[in-house]
């Protein structure tokens, strides 16, 4: 049967109109990216300072001492006092008063003399690994540094590599060393998940709750038409919102953009397009406006926390990653820092465009199976 | 090509369990003005629906214009205008939005001079740039009439299109259908209004899902076997309770000073002009009686199936 263009056009050029007419959501679209920003890039720190820090200290010296210091004006720990035990060292960490204990183990001064490369031990509080994640990733420059100004001058030659001073850590930390550059990519993934699957699936409910879908199915329109003429507004919309973030991203947050924005670009018109297809899914399962509402919100929770957003992907338990890679968010979050902190070009993101393509093919298919040309 | 317009067999319709319409046979001559009554809930939206194409039956078939309304609504679709009941187009809107709207998904050649003439016969031309939603509910239902016509379909299928119009808009309303009809229009209009329902060639009636009766609104009375006699009397308050009282009268309707008194059975009511003296005069037509009759007793009807299904 034939599809007719000017129909879709009629559809999508009064769905446009009612777009526009509509100034809660309209301020919505644009606000609430804007806030989700500000929240996660500022609010939310993930790069925290000043983190409280117990010492245990088996030995002293001018070597100890300097660690120490480099570790204090390094900003990222702040020394509360000195635990005579490892126990008292893990029941502050246990309560919470403190996020790391330092051991200086016993004979350290004189160990690294000798060239026996002691281990200098830091114990994370891991319970909140994106706290600790850049003070521990600090650390070992912080210990070097220390390491090379002590012995300068007769001891210069302990210095050179291997270095004297091995830095254990204990507790897992984030693998990608969690910051504000990292999360601030990651937050368009959520903000476009949240705003377009939810604006599309309302707009398309609205319709039949108002009473105007008997109408409209009354007339020879075909739900591809219908579909595609609803859906292709909001890409527009998608649109918008990138460029907003953009925007932020590069000089409110100084997040830097080393890869190619043809990757980019191609990435978020795919992305936009599956969360417009999950709208419309949505849309085709909720009986008014509320449900569909509702039903959008329970779908933004896994893109927030499986999707890699929240917690690093790699440390998530295999059922969660399976689940995980089923969320196209999950995908576009990998595509975006990839590009954006990688430098990653169109040939580096091939599998993660795969990913959200193959989602869309099945949530495209599933509301196309859904979608009734008939009030039933 | 035959001269029906609608031809349904057996049309069923289910909704949780619930048979909303139960095996409708319908025969829409070409061309005729067919009313559609029926108590509220009866099932006839959903027939309509099923008629054009927007519900899928449980049962039944038939032809609408000669086209399956099974497998071919999209032709149906396009030569038939639909008016819903409750107002279905776009409130946020203008007028002339909603009407080119409508043109444009019936793929109309000179959109732009069918709207404009259509909104200079609606008396709308000044107010085209108003949104639809700003206008009062009898100016929805002339909008929405016109914006089903706006493709000059060759049925028309009106669910109440004169719910909440003025009288003087439904005579205008009515002339306009008549006009339609004699050009060869088929027209299906559903009303509770009895002015209306005598102005069509046939009528079918429905209660719960079910087509009770079908005729011509002068065999419809007799079909149905009432008789009607109207009486004046001075005191009529006390004469009408004193007919409701008396078991040989089926029914007693207040029309001003007069009393719409029905029954039966000719002996039966011969009697009851004996027993209570007045000016007797036999009505005939007494259409709305049929129907008042008719309803009540679906009423009852109702209840059988409901409460036996709690049971
Ligand atoms: N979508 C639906 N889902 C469930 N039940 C429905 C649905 N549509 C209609 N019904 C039921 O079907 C029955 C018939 O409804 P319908 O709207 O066809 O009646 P109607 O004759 O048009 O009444 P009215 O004169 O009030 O317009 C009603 O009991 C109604 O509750
Ligand atoms: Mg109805």
């Amino acid at each position: 049967m034939t599809l007719s263009l000017a129909r879709l056009w009629a559809v999508l050029v009064k769905e446009f109109i009612q777009m526009r007419r509509d100034k809660v959501t309209f301020v919505m679209m644009i606000g609430l990216p804007i806030m989700q920003l500000i929240i996660f890039g500022f609010a939310i720190n993930s790069d925290p300072r000043h983190l409280p820090t117990l010492v245990e200290m088996a030995d002293t010296g001018p070597l100890t001492r300097a660690v120490l210091e480099g570790m204090r004006t390094s900003d990222y720990f702040e020394f509360q006092g000195v635990v005579t035990s490892p126990a008292a060292g893990d029941r502050a960490l246990r309560d919470g008063s403190a996020n790391f204990v330092v051991v200086i183990p016993k004979g350290f001064e004189r160990d690294v003399m000798r060239g026996l490369r002691p281990a200098l031990l830091l114990s994370a509080d891991a319970s909140d690994p994106s706290a600790s994640g850049a003070a521990v990733a600090a650390l070992g420059g912080i210990v070097d540094q220390a390491v090379a100004d002590t012995l300068a001058g007769p001891l210069a030659q302990k210095a050179a590599s291997p270095a004297p001073v091995q830095v254990t850590i204990h507790k897992e930390y984030n693998p990608e060393g969690r910051t504000s550059t990292n999360i601030v990519p990651g937050l368009l993934a959520i903000i476009m998940s949240m705003t377009m699957v939810m604006i599309t699936a309302v707009a398309i409910v609205r319709e039949s709750e108002r009473g105007t879908m008997e109408a409209l199915i009354a007339t020879p329109v075909r739900p591809a038409e219908v579909m595609v003429g609803k859906i292709a507004p909001y890409i527009l919309v998608g649109y918008v919102q990138t460029a907003v973030f953009l925007l932020a991203a590069l000089w409110v947050f100084r997040v830097p953009f080393l890869g190619s924005w043809w990757a980019f670009f191609a990435g978020f018109n795919l992305f936009i397009v599956a969360n417009l297809a999950l709208g419309f899914l949505i849309s085709t399962l909720s009986r008014n406006q509320m449900q569909a509402m509702q039903l959008s919100f329970f779908s933004l929770m896994p893109s927030i926390l499986l999707s890699g957003f929240m917690f690093p992907f790699a440390g998530m338990p295999p059922w969660a990653q399976a689940i995980g890679s089923a969320i196209p968010a999950t995908h576009f979050l990998r595509l975006t820092r990839k590009v954006m902190l990688k430098g990653a070009g169109i040939a580096d993101v091939t599998q993660d465009m795969a990913g959200i393509a193959a989602i869309m093919a099945v949530i495209v298919a599933a509301a196309l199976l859904r979608y009734r040309q008939t009030l039933d | 090509m035959s001269d029906l317009a609608i031809s349904v067999r057996g049309l069923t319709k289910v909704f949780g369990g619930r048979r909303v319409v139960d095996g409708f046979d319908m025969d829409v001559p070409k061309g005729a003005i067919y009313g559609f009554l029926g108590p509220n809930g009866s099932g006839k939206t959903t027939t309509i629906r099923m008629m054009c194409g927007l519900l899928t039956p449980e049962a039944g078939d038939g032809t609408c214009l000669g086209f399956d309304i099974l497998r071919q609504s999209q032709e149906i679709k396009g030569r038939v205008g639909y008016m819903t009941q409750r107002f279905s187009l776009y409130e946020d809107l203008t007028i002339r939005e909603n009407l080119d709207f409508i043109g444009r998904m019936y793929r109309m050649k000179d959109r732009g001079a069918r709207v404009d003439r259509a909104l200079v016969d609606l008396g709308l031309a000044e107010r085209a740039g108003q949104l639809a939603g700003s206008l009062s509910g009898g100016w929805k239902q002339r909008l929405s009439l016109a914006a089903c016509m706006l493709h000059e379909p060759e049925l028309l299928m009106l669910d109440e299109p004169t719910a909440g119009v003025d009288p003087k808009a439904r005579r205008d309303f009515w002339d306009e259908i008549r006009r339609l009809s004699a050009r060869g229009v088929t027209v299906l209009v559903s009303t509770h209004y009895m002015d209306e329902a005598v102005q069509c060639d046939f009528i079918a009636y429905i209660a719960y899902g079910r087509k009770l009766i079908s005729g011509t609104p002068k065999d419809i009375p007799r079909l149905v076997g009432l008789q009607t006699w109207v009486v004046e009397a001075g005191e009529v308050g006390t004469l009408e309770a004193a007919l409701k009282a008396d078991p040989d009268v089926a029914q007693v309707a207040r029309f001003g000073a007069m009393l719409h008194v029905s029954g039966t059975d000719e002996a039966r009511l011969e009697a009851v002009r004996q027993r209570h003296p007045g000016q007797w005069q036999k009505l005939d037509g007494g259409l709305e009686e049929a129907f008042i009759w008719l309803m009540s007793g679906a009423q009852d009807n109702f209840a059988g199936p409901a409460a036996r299904g709690g049971a």
